[in-house]
């Protein structure tokens, strides 16, 4: 059992980790002085005299979100045009020429949604200005405005009687400067030691030993590859993402870009719990993702070690699923990567999610389908998870005799409607996409394989899209008008789905009183309610996709398992 | 206490809930349940496919089954909150008609009296009554004194005292004067004395949802838009891989997956939790009011009357020094055989018992003069036989002896600083300048309250006294009682700022009240019951009114208000549970003509895929009459700790909700087969 014990290994570095990350942040994000305030508060002083930020003026929940619009469409237009113009701009040595305006629209959506879903290959489609100025800014500013998004929405439980939810500009700015920019310099240094380029130069060709040329794409990829995997980015600077060489060279870099993942959002978790003054909160919540987390990674390793039945009738031994795997990282890597990253809205890969067998397919598709709410993207994952906590908290509070309350905070009708909207609306919206895909000839023309896995192909970019992830089941040809717009459109659609329900939860709990609690105020740090939120998950969950994930990956397993080719 | 129950299948009322459920299918009156009227519009889009099928030469025998049974999914709906509403209007009905065909005297400004008849009758007229008359409205007595007879209103029997003045001067219409003449100013216009009101109320549970109920909804229709997308997208991905779909059992599908169990029967919840504290004698004049009352954390509870009896009980005799017991209780008796105030009275059975002489007549001896208690004096006593036999508190008394020649002990001091310590009130006796001995004058606990109060406690609620008692008097009694908290030497206007102080650490208040001088405290709680028998401005300040005039009433409004809140939630997650059991149902239903393989899914072993589609069909509608009447009763309210009772109704209703209709439709499906339904 050496996979459980690398699992075991590598879960124990996490929460190494994780742990001092969340009591760090937690400080940071109060107020409070750290070892690196000495250097980073000039820096933040500094970013906020040149942006003109007071950060002593609070903000309502409508002016947090009003600033959290605003942000996100000024970088998706600006995105756009360094995309549009990069033909005239500079740092282009290979001469590519201006982005389609459809995948230009879809880049710089994915990208300020910290999406990172690419319907373009990175290394022949953006230039380095573009790369560096355009997306690696995105990848730090988005996983910057998920972070603020979820400091605003704890300041509404820990807050009473009060209009006001915090600075977004500084929130935003506090969160890079103090964890995304260190964590990533010490990243990038890091795997740039391994073999990561980092260069300015345009590609090399090289002629290889049968004779023909080669070409080999380079550039400025450390910097990126590190805050792409801390900040639940996932765009890799190459196609091949990080199952490329340059990007993820041998199993000391891919030990550590699979921490790098789930490090910032395993750590908000414990944050979470400093800032309510409650670790145990935090605790819980973690229990309960921990639990969604290894049941998925144990169902999708066994179905990978397993292999494909089709083999072992042709006499494969030992016919573990190695499709579409980088065999330097092996089955386990290559599983462990595929659950963390499409548990954290993360989207980066180092396996092709497209050969994995069905059921890990299913697995893969149901942590983006319940809006990544196990550990989840920087910031957002939590929002979603909070969400679930809220309808669970009104069952569980309605069926002990109580009008529903969490951490103190009475939860009525609207906070209801935000809640279902942030549970609710990313499935519908990606349902009807994918159902127009299929419906649509020109959509369907796209795929490589018209069957039940097509399906799946189909289902997972959507489910990717609604995410945030940015991971995708390949085989599909998104870069068209059709899909690089209403995937663009679940992307916003997911993103804003969770953060401005948020935020007016937020709003509405920080005007509210808190309410002492008693011994009938039903314990949530306790197992009942981890048991409670993980089964609510799965129930919200399965009641959602059971028709879908039944004609995609269930059929395709069962075609497989029964041997014949659909 | 003898209660009006209303059983829960009285043919009358079946029949007119049945005719309700009818008039109920009006698509005006659905509006306003979201859910159910997307049923119906699934059982009319279903009835139209009869005709297409028809029309094509199909056969119809399956649609026709399907569009029966959506339709009868909504009259069950309609029919439970039917059922609940006839409920509610038939205990006011037999409540109105005790004020049936009454005329009442009217005082007119002549000194004249005139008949009017009680329905006519408006406020500030002022009616006389007498002897054995029924009492026409609700009003206020405004003279004389009179013995009134309330059990047709609150089903209690014993008669109460209803005098002008103070805080026991609120009549209700129905009820009756047993003895005295009294005047009654009418407080209310027609339609809107208490009945009336209550009866509104049960309507208005309707009308007006609370905010629980509202919020509940929300995350209803959220599953409904989100199951409505779920099945319209289904033909899209089920056509792409060959499967094709008919709108019949897309609507089956969706109806199924919908939460129409708890969406049929979230009204009749309301309605009936109002329903059942009328059954406690409580009106509740608003539904929000009853849910908040699962809430409270704090009640504010009035010392007297409601933890003590209300007057001091002699409970102990203590000889001073130089003085027998014997003496001690001949002083006390004679003292206190004229004295009527109830203390008194408690001083003579005391002195009876101690003497093993119960029940014997004794007189005061012959040519005795009785000094009765006077403001000046704060004695009262008996001159006899050229005896002076003084008895009151400690200053009165000492200031007695010592002008009369005698001197008062330190070692009595002491032993009446002892007594006042525990908060008892001791009183002294003295024979001209001779200090006899003390009476311990104890408030007496009312029976029962210990443990009502513990109960409580262990709900999570606290309980605070309030009280014009000194801190020490106040801490015994709190002590002895069991309370959390209290408040001594309270003014009327302690309570309001209590209640705020309360408030403003985010507790929930429930108190209750009978005078004038609590209304502004029953506007500011949050759950403020009236006695019936208060003031009318303790009244109009309540969102309750206790019939019963028994203020220990709280723990049972306290129950029903969890007790709607559980059972809206258990049917919720019964509802939402059910889900699991129907998509295997059906979508093998749907799948397996073109995919065989996924038969596995079938794991109920369905007959055929009409009669699964059927049997879910059915099941979703017949479990909606099945549950009314846990809907109408209430999931029963344990007094345990929250995890327990959080774990007990996650596993009945969670973890039963998933299992119970997998077993069901099985049965249904073998039913639906045995008679060749499908």
């Amino acid at each position: 059992m050496w996979q459980a014990l690398y699992v075991a290994i590598w879960l124990s570095a996490l929460l190494g980790l994780a742990v001092p990350l969340g009591r760090y942040m937690a400080r940071v994000f109060s107020g409070e002085r750290v070892f690196l305030t000495r250097i980073l508060r000039p820096l933040e002083k500094l970013v906020h005299r040149l942006c003109g930020v007071d950060e002593t003026r609070e903000m309502t929940a409508r002016e947090y979100g009003s600033s959290v619009v605003v942000f996100t469409l000024a970088s998706l237009v600006l995105l756009f045009l360094l995309q549009a113009l990069q033909r005239l701009l500079p740092l282009n040595p290979q001469c590519l020429a201006g982005v389609h305006w459809h995948t230009a629209i879809n880049t710089a959506i994915s990208f300020v949604t910290n999406t990172n879903w690419q319907s373009y290959g990175g290394e022949y489609t953006m230039s380095y200005f573009t790369q560096m100025l355009g997306l690696a800014v995105q990848n730090f500013v988005s996983a910057g405005v998920g972070i603020a998004a979820f400091l605003a929405m704890v300041r509404g439980f820990i807050r009473k009687e009060t209009g006001t939810i915090g600075n977004f500009w500084s929130d935003m700015t506090r969160s890079i400067v103090y964890v995304l920019l260190p964590l990533s310099f010490v990243f990038a240094l890091f795997l740039a030691s391994q073999g990561v380029v980092q260069t300015l130069r345009p590609s090399t060709t090289v002629q290889t030993l049968e004779g023909t040329n080669q070409t080999i794409a380079v550039g400025p990829a450390a910097s990126q590859i590190a805050i792409k995997q801390l900040g639940s980015n996932g765009g890799g600077f190459f196609n091949a993402n990080s199952a490329h060489p340059f990007e993820n060279p041998n199993w000391v870099s891919n030990f550590l870009e699979l921490l790098a993942i789930l490090l910032i959002p395993v750590a908000l978790v414990f944050t979470l719990g400093h800032m309510l003054r409650n670790p145990k909160q935090g605790r819980a919540l973690f229990y309960a993702m921990a639990v969604l987390f290894l049941l998925g990674l144990g169902i999708a390793l066994a179905s990978e070690l397993a292999g494909n039945p089709a083999l072992r009738q042709l006499g494969v031994e030992n016919g573990s699923n190695l499709a579409g795997k980088e065999t330097r990282f092996g089955i386990v890597n290559s599983v462990l990567w595929g659950q963390s990253t499409t548990c954290t809205s993360n989207g980066s890969v180092n396996s092709m999610h497209d050969a994995a067998s069905p059921v890990t397919g299913l697995v893969y598709m149901f942590n983006m389908g319940i809006g990544e709410a196990i550990f989840g993207g920087v910031g957002v994952g939590l929002m979603t998870m909070l969400f679930y906590v809220v309808l669970t908290m009104f069952i569980a509070g309605l069926m002990i005799g109580r009008t529903p309350e969490f951490l103190g905070k009475k939860l009525g009708p609207f906070e209801m409607v935000m809640a279902v909207i942030g549970v609710l609306l990313p499935p519908v919206v990606l349902l009807i996409g994918a159902a127009l895909a299929v419906l649509l000839p020109s959509a369907r023309a796209s795929l490589a394989n018209p069957t039940a896995h097509g399906l799946s192909e189909i289902l997972y970019a959507y489910l990717s899209a609604a995410g945030n992830n940015g991971s995708a089941f390949a085989g599909l040809n998104a870069d068209t008008p059709f899909y690089n717009l209403t995937l663009g459109l679940t992307m916003l659609v997911g993103r804003f789905a969770t953060i401005l329900p948020g935020l007016a939860i937020a709003g509405a709990l920080a005007r509210k009183k808190r309410v002492p609690s008693s011994i009938a105020t039903f314990p949530t740090t306790g197992i009942l309610f981890v048991v409670m939120l993980v089964s609510v998950i799965i129930i919200v969950g399965a009641l959602t996709y059971f028709p879908m994930f039944t004609l995609g990956p269930v059929l395709e397993h069962v075609t497989l398992t029964g041997g014949g080719a659909l | 206490m003898e209660r009006r129950t209303a059983t829960l299948i009285e043919p009358r009322l079946l029949l007119r809930a049945l005719g309700q459920s009818l008039r109920k299918l009006s698509p005006v009156s659905l509006w306003r349940n979201p859910v159910m009227l997307a049923v119906e519009l699934g059982a009319l889009v279903t009835t139209v496919f009869i005709g297409i099928d028809a029309a094509r030469g199909n056969g119809v025998g399956f649609v026709l089954q399907v569009s029966i049974w959506l339709w009868f999914t909504v009259i069950f709906a309609n029919f439970a909150e039917a059922l609940a509403e006839a409920q509610g209007s038939a205990r006011a009905e037999s409540l109105r008609k005790s004020r049936h065909d009454l005329v009442a005297r009217v005082l007119r400004e002549d000194g004249s009296t005139e008949p009017v008849p009680a329905t006519k009758l408006r406020k500030d007229d002022v009616i006389l009554l007498k002897d054995g008359e029924v009492i026409a409205g609700d009003g206020e007595v405004i003279e004389g004194t009179s013995l009134v007879d309330e059990s047709a209103i609150t089903g209690e029997s014993a008669p109460v005292i209803r005098e002008a003045g103070g805080d026991r001067s609120g009549v209700t219409g129905g009820s009756r004067v047993l003895s005295g003449s009294i005047k009654v100013r009418i407080t209310a216009n027609p339609g809107e004395t208490f009945l009336d009101n209550m009866i509104k109320m049960v309507e208005s549970a309707r009308r007006h949802k609370t905010p629980n109920e509202i919020a509940l909804e929300i995350l209803l229709i959220g599953l409904t838009v989100l199951f409505i997308v779920v099945v319209v997208t289904l033909p899209a991905f089920a056509g792409y891989m060959g499967v094709s779909t008919t709108v019949p059992i897309l609507i089956s599908l969706l109806v199924c997956l919908m939460p129409t169990t708890i969406g049929g029967l979230l009204p009749a919840i309301g309605i009936a939790g109002t329903d059942r504290l009328l059954q406690h004698n409580i009106i509740a004049l608003s539904g929000r009011a009853i849910e908040a009352a699962g809430d409270v954390d704090v009640v504010l509870l009035d010392k007297t009357g409601t933890i003590t009896l209300g007057n001091r009980m002699a409970t102990e005799l203590i000889p001073a020094t130089g003085a027998t017991r014997e003496e001690t209780i001949e002083a006390a008796m004679l003292s206190s055989l004229s004295d009527e105030t109830p203390e008194g009275r408690s001083i003579v059975v005391l002195c009876k018992n101690e003497l093993g002489i119960k029940g014997r007549d004794i007189r005061a001896p012959e040519g005795a003069v009785f000094v009765p208690f006077s403001a000046q004096t704060r004695m009262s006593g008996i001159d006899a036989s050229g005896r002076r036999i003084r008895k009151g508190s400690v200053d009165a008394v000492r200031a007695w002896v010592e002008s009369a020649g005698g001197a008062f002990s330190d070692d009595l001091v002491r032993r009446v600083e002892a007594l006042a310590a525990q908060g008892d009130t001791p009183l002294v006796i003295a024979d001209g300048p001779r200090l006899i001995g003390v009476i311990r004058l104890k408030d007496v606990l009312k029976q029962g309250i210990k443990a009502r109060l513990s109960q409580l406690r262990q709900l999570g609620i606290k309980s605070v006294m309030i009280t014009g008692d000194n801190p020490l008097t106040a801490a015994s009694i709190a002590a002895e009682a069991g309370l959390d908290d209290f408040a001594a030497q309270a003014r009327p206007e302690v309570k309001l700022e209590m209640i705020r102080k309360y408030q403003a650490d985010g507790h929930l208040l429930a108190m209750i009240g009978d005078g004038t001088n609590d209304a502004p405290a029953l506007a500011q709680a949050d759950v403020a019951v009236a006695m019936n028998a208060g003031t009318q401005a303790a009244r109009e300040a309540a969102n309750m009114i206790d019939l019963d005039s028994n203020p220990t009433k709280l723990l049972d409004i306290v129950e029903v208000g969890k007790q709607i809140l559980i059972t809206r939630g258990a049917l919720t997650t019964f509802s939402i549970a059910n889900d699991v059991s129907k998509y295997f149902a059906i979508v093998p239903a749907i799948f397996t003509a073109v995919y065989p393989r996924l038969g596995f899914l079938n794991v109920m072993h369905l007959t055929n895929p009409s009669s699964a589609v059927l049997a879910a069909v059915v099941f979703n509608a017949i479990i909606i009459p099945m549950l009314i009447p846990i809907a109408l009763r209430g999931v029963r309210f344990r007094t345990t700790s929250v995890s327990a009772l959080l774990r007990l109704n996650l596993l009945v209703y969670g973890v039963g909700g998933l299992l119970l209709p997998f077993l069901g439709i099985k049965l249904l499906d073998l039913l639906i087969v045995w008679l060749h339904l499908a």
